[in-house]
């Protein structure tokens, strides 16, 4: 998961990901759509085939690159996880609110008699 | 009903952000006082529950929750406070106890700062961690929390919802 995250962190090889969304692309595609060039392209792809996020496929006399879909979900499930703990928590205080709300009209009912 | 927006912003933080509707005076009591705090930390959902619960809500004061899971395991989350403006602004040190054992010195703080804003008998809370460093920021998400990226939850939903 760290790795993931790691690889995503940076915001050229996010939108690499982004743009790998449509299909394989080759190296020099990337370059050219994302204005990078090519040992940039090339540096940012190792470091997300080594987080897993992609892979590459020999075609004809090109190297495409494939995004894979697992480790984002992985990433998204696990984020998501934390984020309905504090939903879950939030619920929670909503009920609460609601107690508090109404201890507090029922005291002032109780001061005014 | 509200809903939570998480956010991870810039390299070391992360944003959650809810409504409440109840004053912000309400809303603050339950977010500081332990015995409601009791009430809410460990979501009835989440087989966890607060087994102690202490908070000295002022300027140096400090708090310290301790957690159960229902497998029997405990944790504890730990600080001090180093900013309180009641109904409206609290900052505070947090530090997460693996095994509830106590903090030590030297122990990594997360610096959390939470804000309340009433509105029309809503309030509107924000809470952000700041980690110190990567190191730190790589052990809370190894321990199930979060991490500083630049892109939201929100673009991350959107990626995943184009794969699946």
């Amino acid at each position: 998961m760290l790795e993931t995250f790691g690889a995503l962190a940076e915001p050229n090889r996010f939108r690499i990901v982004e743009l790998l969304r449509s299909g394989p692309r080759p190296v020099n595609d990337i370059g050219d759509r994302l204005r990078l060039n090519q040992p940039q392209v090339s540096k940012h792809l190792r470091v997300l085939k080594e987080a897993g996020l992609v892979d590459v496929q020999p075609r004809a006399q090109q190297r495409l690159y494939e995004l894979r879909a697992q480790p984002l979900r992985q990433l998204h499930d696990w984020l998501e996880r934390y984020r309905q703990l504090w939903d879950a928590r939030f619920q929670e205080m909503d009920r609460l609110i609601e107690e508090l709300k109404q201890k507090e009209k029922s005291d002032a009912r109780k001061r005014r008699k | 009903m509200n809903q939570t927006s998480m956010d991870l912003e810039g390299d070391r933080e992360i944003v959650i952000a809810r409504t409440f509707n109840g004053p912000a005076r309400i809303v603050f009591d339950a977010w500081t006082k332990p015995e409601l705090v009791k009430r809410w930390w460990a979501p009835r959902s989440h087989q966890v529950s607060v087994v102690a619960c202490d908070a000295e809500v002022r300027v140096g004061g400090g708090y310290r929750y301790v957690l159960r899971l229902d497998t029997g395991s405990e944790f504890a989350f730990s600080g001090k406070y180093t900013e309180v403006t009641p109904h409206s602004r609290l900052v505070y040190t947090q530090i997460f106890e693996p095994t509830a054992s106590g903090a030590n010195p030297g122990d990594d703080e997360v610096i959390i700062t939470v804000t309340f804003e009433g509105h029309d008998g809503k309030t509107h809370l924000v809470s952000r961690s700041l980690c110190p460093s990567k190191e730190v920021r790589d052990t809370i998400i190894a321990s199930g929390m979060e991490h500083g990226m630049r892109e939201t939850m929100e673009q991350l939903d959107e990626l995943v919802a184009s794969l699946r």
